[in-house]
């Protein structure tokens, strides 16, 4: 027998595990992982598992994640897209699962990208060789 | 973990017997062997509605509908769209938007008219698993009905919503339930008709397969309202896959304790049992089918009593339609206001057809109610195949009647369809064209009727098997002028005396199509002819020695070898061997035969 907070617990957690089921509307935050051949050799997949974990845990019901072929950039993999309504897409380069936290936990939650690790920031930086 | 994708494939009937299953197990199979398990989820859901295209999957985040899905083509989609992300854009809907890109699912013509409220959560969930179902607000409505309105509440909620029965009659379903309230007794019952015996409809059994929670919670509500602690599932036993996909549900809601003596721990009782129908059309009637319940020979009874008066065992029972029900928690979560806001003034909310017969995309669709039939046709359906003119459509099954071609701008309501001569019925949406024969498709629907009359009433008994001999007199060409008078008042006949439904709608297929395609009958009668080329007795196949090009594809065709000539010379048929069958006609490539 469950109890109607039981229930109500089973219904948080399963809302957002069926969330990617809807086609993203204008008001969701999308992230796209990078999952070509480049992406996933460079280790795609782990960020990729480390963003589904972290959206589950803050049960955030708003973001879709999504995958994409090949960016173009296959030097700077594993590459992630954020997509916030009204603002310019972020691109965050070099991402490993240890990354993902601060990136939701600034950008997407509190509005403010984590310049260090975009893609014109490595750019800028960049020394002689990458 | 959450898991990144999510691959969906159908196992709605239609699917299933293109093998989504084998499908489905070799996703499995392939998800694992690519160390993707985890990762990936795969689901199987129950009917997409666009059952013309199946086996459908379909993948999310990306919401890539794949249609006629192959077992061969699973490697394909795992390896480039499940593993690189990359869409096989050759085995999805090949409709582009502007920028040329695929068009997602709810942008295409099917989907992009329909409104999705009893079948919102079809081809979404797994309809196996209780959890998904609560995923989407499930069994609120329940909670909210019992701990936040008295029960009068929740019956004033159903009528304020406009709510008419979806299973043919279009009776109102909150009165219904008032009349089942306000009868006294110690024990009283919540039925389900889901005996589904129109032939082509398959809405309940689609409901049923998809999203069996539904229908559950809003008897649990039912019950509540009018003070019932049993519920009976009348299902045929034809719909294996739905039945087994309510004992799964209901076994789960038992083990949640959601049904129970003590549902939900809200202090009312509630349980409900299958009853398997072994598929007479007569059981959907609502008396013979509580008859049949009981374990009695499936017959119909006077009214009144109605069934909420007397009914089950003779205590009070509210018997309601799958898709009546599949309306109640959203009227109840989001009130009837919202609901009323659909629909035309008599005629609130949705309604699903399943749609057949002559058109492109043959499925299941839910239209708010007030939709022309030129909608459906033209934009959900896609139009007519191989260019035909469209001729009529049929609805409400063998009780209905069809609407002619001039008519195709009618709004879709219980009342428009009434007026025209046919009805809502059920939902079956069956499309002819040109090539169809309009006194063969009546005495289709007749013979049906006279196979399925039980044989109670004298009317229904001997008056429709008159009836059809009369129709079957009319396709020989061997009817008179007067014969087709003499039927309109058979039919009149049978509709006042019969003592069911069954009886009382038998002849409305005749008299709709004598009324709107009467010419066709008397090109039958007093020319001999058929006019659309079907009924066998007054069509003769000839080759036109003209058109003909002696090619042979006709004489190899044809299975009694009734055609003789040399190559590349004109043919001939033998009228006295020819059996009628249709294949020559079908074979020619230069229309040289004529019938
Ligand atoms: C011959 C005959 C067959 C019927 N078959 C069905 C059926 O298959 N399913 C159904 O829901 N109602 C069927 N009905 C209508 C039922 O008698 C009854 O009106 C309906 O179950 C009431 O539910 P509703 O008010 O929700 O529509 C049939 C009626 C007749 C006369």
């Amino acid at each position: 027998m469950k109890t109607l907070q039981e229930l109500q617990e089973i219904r948080d957690r399963m809302k957002s595990r069926v969330a990617n089921r809807e086609t993203a509307d204008e008001s969701d935050v999308r992230i796209v992982v990078g999952m070509a051949t480049c992406g996933i050799a460079a280790g795609a997949r782990p960020v990729l598992a480390a963003i589904g974990d972290e959206i589950e845990s803050r049960k955030l019901t708003n973001v879709k994640v999504s995958q994409t072929g090949c960016i173009g950039i296959c030097a700077y993999e594993p590459i992630v897209e954020v997509y916030v309504p009204n603002r310019e897409k972020v691109t965050y380069v070099h991402m490993t699962p240890e990354k993902v936290g601060a990136v939701i936990a600034r950008h997407i939650v509190n509005g403010s990208p984590v310049t260090e690790y975009t893609y014109s920031y490595a750019v800028a930086n960049r020394g002689g060789n990458a | 973990m959450l898991e990144r994708a999510h691959i969906l494939v159908c196992g709605g009937t239609g699917c299933t017997s293109g093998n989504s299953k084998l499908i489905a197990e070799e996703f499995t199979r392939l998800l694992t062997e690519n160390g993707l398990q985890n990762e990936v989820k795969l689901i199987m859901t129950g009917c997409f509605g666009l059952c013309a295209k199946g086996p459908i999957v379909v993948v999310y985040p990306e919401g890539a509908f794949y249609q006629h899905v192959k077992v061969e083509n699973v490697a394909e989609i795992v390896s480039e769209h499940i593993l690189k992300g990359r869409v096989v854009a050759r085995l999805t809907n090949v409709e582009k938007d502007d920028d040329g890109a695929n068009k997602s699912i709810n942008e295409t013509a099917f989907y992009k008219k329909q409104k999705r409220v009893v079948l919102r959560n079809c081809g979404i969930i797994n309809p196996e698993d209780i959890d998904e179902y609560l995923a989407y607000d499930g069994y609120k409505a329940y909670e909210k009905a019992v701990t936040a309105m008295t029960q009068q509440e929740v019956i004033d909620c159903v009528k304020a919503s406009g709510l008419r029965g979806r299973g043919g009659g279009g009776f109102s379903t909150g009165l219904k339930w008032q009349f089942a309230r306000d009868s006294v007794a110690d024990q009283k019952y919540v039925v389900c008709n889901a005996d589904e015996g129109d032939p082509g409809a398959f809405m309940d059994r689609s409901l049923l397969e998809g999203d069996p929670h539904c229908v559950i919670e809003a008897m649990m509500i039912a019950g509540y309202a009018i003070g019932a602690t049993k519920g009976y599932i009348y299902v045929r036993a034809e719909y294996p896959i739905a039945v087994e996909r309510l004992n799964i549900a209901i076994a789960q809601a038992r083990d949640y304790g959601i049904l129970g003596d003590n549902a939900m721990g809200l202090g009312h009782a509630f349980d409900i049992e299958l009853r398997l129908g072994a598929g007479a059309f007569v059981c959907g009637e609502e008396t013979a089918l509580l008859r049949s319940t009981e374990g009695k020979r499936g017959e119909p009874k006077q009214r009144p009593p109605f069934p909420a008066v007397k009914g089950l065992f003779e205590k009070p029972t509210l018997i309601n339609n799958v898709e009546t029900y599949g309306n109640i928690t959203q009227i109840i979560l989001n009130g009837p206001e919202w609901f009323a806001a659909m629909g035309t003034e008599k005629s609130k909310g949705t309604k699903v057809f399943a749609l057949g017969g002559k058109i492109k995309n043959t499925g299941l669709v839910e239209i708010p109610m007030g939709t022309t039939l030129r909608t459906i046709i033209e934009e959900i359906g896609e139009g007519i195949p191989n260019g035909k003119r469209f001729k009529a459509a049929q609805t409400g099954g063998p009780s209905g009647g069809c609407i002619p071609a001039a008519y195709i701008d009618t709004k879709i309501d219980y009342d428009n369809l009434i007026a025209l001569g046919s009805m809502m019925g059920s939902g079956g949406l069956i499309v002819m064209d040109e090539d169809n024969c309009m006194v063969d498709i009546a005495k289709f629907f007749l013979e049906f009727t006279v196979d399925e009359s039980c044989g109670k009433c004298t009317p229904c008994r001997i008056g429709n098997k008159r009836l059809y001999e009369m129709l079957d007199k009319v396709t020989k060409g061997e009817a008179t002028l007067e014969d087709l008078d003499k039927m309109e008042e058979l039919c009149r006949y049978i509709k006042e005396n019969s003592l069911c439904g069954l009886g009382q709608t038998a002849p409305n297929p005749v008299l709709s199509t004598l009324k709107y395609f009467r010419d066709e009958y008397v090109a039958h009668v007093r020319d001999r002819k058929c006019p659309a080329g079907v009924c066998k007795a007054l069509i003769s196949y000839k080759i036109i020695e003209d058109k003909c090009i002696g090619c042979g594809l006709c004489k190899r065709g044809c299975p009694v070898g009734a055609i003789s000539g040399e190559i590349k010379k004109p043919h001939v048929i033998d009228p006295s061997k020819c059996i009628k069958c249709d294949a020559c006609f079908a074979a020619c490539k230069k229309n040289a035969i004529s019938k």
